[in-house]
Order: structure tokens, then C-alpha cells, then sequence
């Protein structure tokens, strides 16, 4: 029998799509297998320096695996803590703000004293050119956190000019700044709320 | 033989362009385009799939029957894409970071399936490799002007951040066409895209026909 006999039978139709989907299967697992080790060193490095830029300075422990997740105001928040000589000197998590255009996704360090260290805005879809702004890259305005607290600015001014407060809005946009600001308001509130478990004195009890 | 490899370059590049002959792509093509360096980026990647997919297909096409071809490339197509996916990914992270949004994308490029469809299922290996090649540059040239007209007009700058794509050494690329410019943010925005490609479109088709007429009138003009 040839193949263009073949090729006309309805049974050759499905072992044909069997087994290509058979194949593919086989070299995309085998390629997952093969890739995953270097996708999560890359991934971990990638975490590794975003979490660097708002935690200056140097801690003795590795960051990523010192974790702890506690209940916030929108869902569980994973909190990365940096540590000298064992004791709690900074912390790290995530914040998210109403933006423009769907969530601000804002990572902030914080230190045991309650200052900011920095913070930095990874995921946004605000837009170009207006509320862009909030990137390091394309303006300083994300420094203006560096060393605030609650208390400096006062909790009344920590908002935008527009709405009484101390920090610039943009030329166009007032809804993105105001969002990052009160995502990093807010992160203050949880730190003040969850101190002595964020800094591992929870009373001794571990 | 060189007749038929010239005429697969020319359809390639000019008379059969993804983007503006066969109207394909569009949907990649309005939404990477912001920047020429976006563009540049989208079309590179879209050309090494293509290419790669061409000659998979070319290679199978006398095991596959018609009447299972279309799923049959289409899982071919997406596991070619998601093995560029994961391998960038893994071994070349930092051009991945840069890359990485496209390359989910070019799965619903509806030309690669276009291609493997219309010449890739007909033609011997080589042949569908050139073809990849050519309808990927052709992709990637109309690619990079729109993204270009749109960048100039948007923001005033030309091949921003292209050291993150191509590394350091082709920084000499980016310039700032217009200084102190305050960006003109409709250009940036869909709209922006879809005047830019109906513009190209129409000036392409000028051309087109203006070089048509030209055939037809020289040999009228010899006879009289």
C-alpha cells in the first residue's frame, strides 16, 4: 500500500494527529526538564537584584529563602527579610496601587526603624509617555520616597499636591502618582500593624 | 533556478510584504510597534520561527493529509514557539527580558501559519527556508519603519534602548531626531499604529501602480 492510499484513510488521519501531538509533547517535556534549573537560578538573580535596588547595604543571610507571609489588606503579603548578626534590619515586600489603568505593582524596603529604603515600581500598564513617570527610568519622581516614614511627612500629607499632600504629581496624570502613593502609605500601615512579626520578635515565641 | 530564488525574495520583501500585500500579522504588528526598536525586536523573532516552521512543515509535508494539516501545523507552530520560549529563557535571560513579551505573541501570528499553509506544504525544503527567511526580513523591515515613523513622531527619538536588544555596541544606533521634544502621545497609542500602517499601505499601492503603468506605457510608446 502507498502512501497516497494511506493518506486517504480516516484512520490514518488520527494516528497521524496522535502522534504528532505525541511527539511534541515528548520534546517540550524533555525541554522543560532541560531548562528548568537555569529558568529558576535566572529567575532567583532576577529577584535577587529587583530586591537589592530597594535594600541597600549588605545582610549576611540569603534574602530569598528568609521569607515570612502575613495577612494584609488585599490578600496575603510574602515578606523578605534582611538580617545582620541574626537580628531583623530591613524587610521587603509588595504593594499594590490603583492606577489609570489597572494595578501598580510597587515592591518597597523598609527598615526596622519604619524609614523607606526604596521603592520601585515592577509591573504597570499606565500610559506611555504620562503616568510613565513612575520609572525609575524615565524620571527621579520614585526617589522621593527614599528615608520618608509615617510621621514625615505627617499621615494627612501623605498624598499628592492635588489632594493636600507634600508629594509631585506629573503634568497629565494625577490618578497614577496618587495610586503609588497611597500603595506606599498603605505599606507603611502594614509594617506599624505587623512589626513584631516582621522583625522576628514576636514575644520569642517562633 | 536563480529566476525562481529572485522572484521568493521579491515576494518576500516587496510584492507579497506580510504586513502590506497580504494583510496578515496586523494584530502583532499595531500593538509592538511603539518603538523601532520594539519592531526590530518582534520581527527578528518572528523571522527565526518562520523560518524554522517553513522547513519542519516543508519536511512533513508528504506524511500530512490534507484534511489534518491545519491542527497539525498548528501544534508544530506552537511547539517551535514555546521551545524558542523556554530555551531563551533559560540560556540567554537578559535578551529574553527584552524579547520575552513577543514571543508569546508570535504564536497567533497568523502569517507563519500563512506561509506553512501556502508555500511550506508545496514546496522542497530549501525553497521553504528562503521563503521563511525573505517573508521574515519583508516582516521585520515593515516592522521597524512603522515602529520608527512612530517613535519620531511620538517621542522624538529613534532606536531608543536598542543596546538592550542588540547589546552595547549598536548604542550608536539610538539618536534623538528632535530634541526637547514634548512627544505627541497619540502616535505612541493604537491609533498612532493604525495611520501610520493605512498610510504606508496607501503609498505602497501608489507605487505599485505607478510602476504598472510604466510597464504598459513603455512598450505603447516603442509602437507608436
Amino acid at each position: 500500500m502507498n502512501l497516497e492510499e494511506l493518506r486517504g484513510k480516516l484512520s490514518y488521519q488520527g494516528i497521524l494527529l496522535g502522534g504528532v501531538a505525541l511527539l511534541t509533547s515528548a520534546a517540550l517535556a524533555y525541554a522543560s526538564r532541560a531548562t528548568e534549573a537555569d529558568i529558576k537560578a535566572a529567575e532567583a538573580a532576577d529577584l535577587k537584584q529587583s530586591l537589592a535596588q530597594v535594600l541597600p547595604g549588605e545582610y549576611d543571610n540569603d534574602l530569598l529563602k528568609d521569607t515570612v507571609t502575613l495577612p494584609g489588606k488585599k490578600g496575603e503579603v510574602l515578606v523578605y527579610r534582611g538580617r545582620r548578626a541574626g537580628k531583623v534590619e530591613a524587610v521587603v515586600y509588595q504593594v499594590v496601587g490603583n492606577g489609570y489603568a489597572g494595578n501598580i505593582v510597587c515592591v518597597m524596603g523598609v527598615s526596622r526603624e519604619g524609614k523607606i529604603l526604596g521603592v520601585r515600581v515592577i509591573k504597570h500598564t499606565e500610559t506611555p509617555g504620562l503616568g510613565d513617570k513612575i520609572e525609575p527610568a524615565k524620571a527621579k519622581w520614585i526617589f522621593d520616597f527614599d528615608g520618608k516614614f509615617l510621621g514625615d511627612p505627617p499621615a494627612d500629607k501623605w498624598a499628592v499636591k492635588k489632594d493636600g499632600g507634600v508629594f509631585d504629581q506629573f503634568a497629565g496624570a494625577t490618578i497614577t502618582p496618587r495610586g503609588v502613593v497611597n500603595a506606599v502609605k498603605g505599606g507603611l500601615e502594614f509594617f506599624d500593624a505587623n512589626k513584631p512579626q516582621l522583625l522576628d520578635e514576636a514575644g520569642g515565641v517562633k | 533556478m536563480n529566476e525562481k530564488y529572485a522572484r521568493i525574495t521579491r515576494d518576500g520583501l516587496w510584492n507579497n510584504n506580510v504586513v502590506f500585500a497580504q494583510m496578515l500579522a496586523l494584530c502583532p504588528t499595531l500593538a509592538v510597534t511603539s518603538s523601532a526598536t520594539n519592531g526590530l525586536g518582534m520581527g527578528l523573532a518572528t523571522t527565526a520561527v518562520l523560518v524554522v516552521s517553513n522547513m519542519v512543515i516543508s519536511s512533513v509535508r508528504h506524511l500530512v493529509s490534507a484534511e489534518v494539516r491545519i491542527p497539525v501545523y498548528i501544534v508544530l507552530i506552537a511547539t517551535l514557539v514555546t521551545l524558542l520560549d523556554m530555551s531563551l529563557n533559560a540560556w540567554v535571560h537578559e535578551l529574553y527580558k527584552v524579547l520575552g513579551l513577543f514571543i508569546a505573541l508570535i504564536v497567533v501570528n497568523c502569517a507563519i501559519l500563512g506561509r506553512a499553509e501556502a508555500f511550506a506544504s508545496k514546496s522542497n525544503i530549501p525553497d521553504s527556508a528562503l521563503d521563511g527567511l525573505m517573508m521574515g526580513l519583508g516582516f521585520t523591515a515593515s516592522l521597524t519603519v512603522i515602529g520608527g515613523i512612530r517613535e519620531i513622531f511620538g517621542s522624538g527619538t529613534l532606536f531608543a534602548n536598542a543596546h538592550l536588544l542588540l547589546g552595547p555596541a549598536f548604542s550608536f544606533l539610538e539618536t534623538t531626531v528632535i530634541p526637547e521634544y514634548k512627544g505627541f502621545l497619540l502616535m505612541i497609542l493604537p491609533p498612532g499604529g493604525f495611520m501610520v500602517v493605512g498610510l504606508l499601505l496607501a503609498w505602497k499601492r501608489v507605487l505599485d501602480q505607478r510602476r504598472a503603468a510604466k510597464v504598459v506605457a513603455v512598450p505603447e510608446a516603442a509602437a507608436s
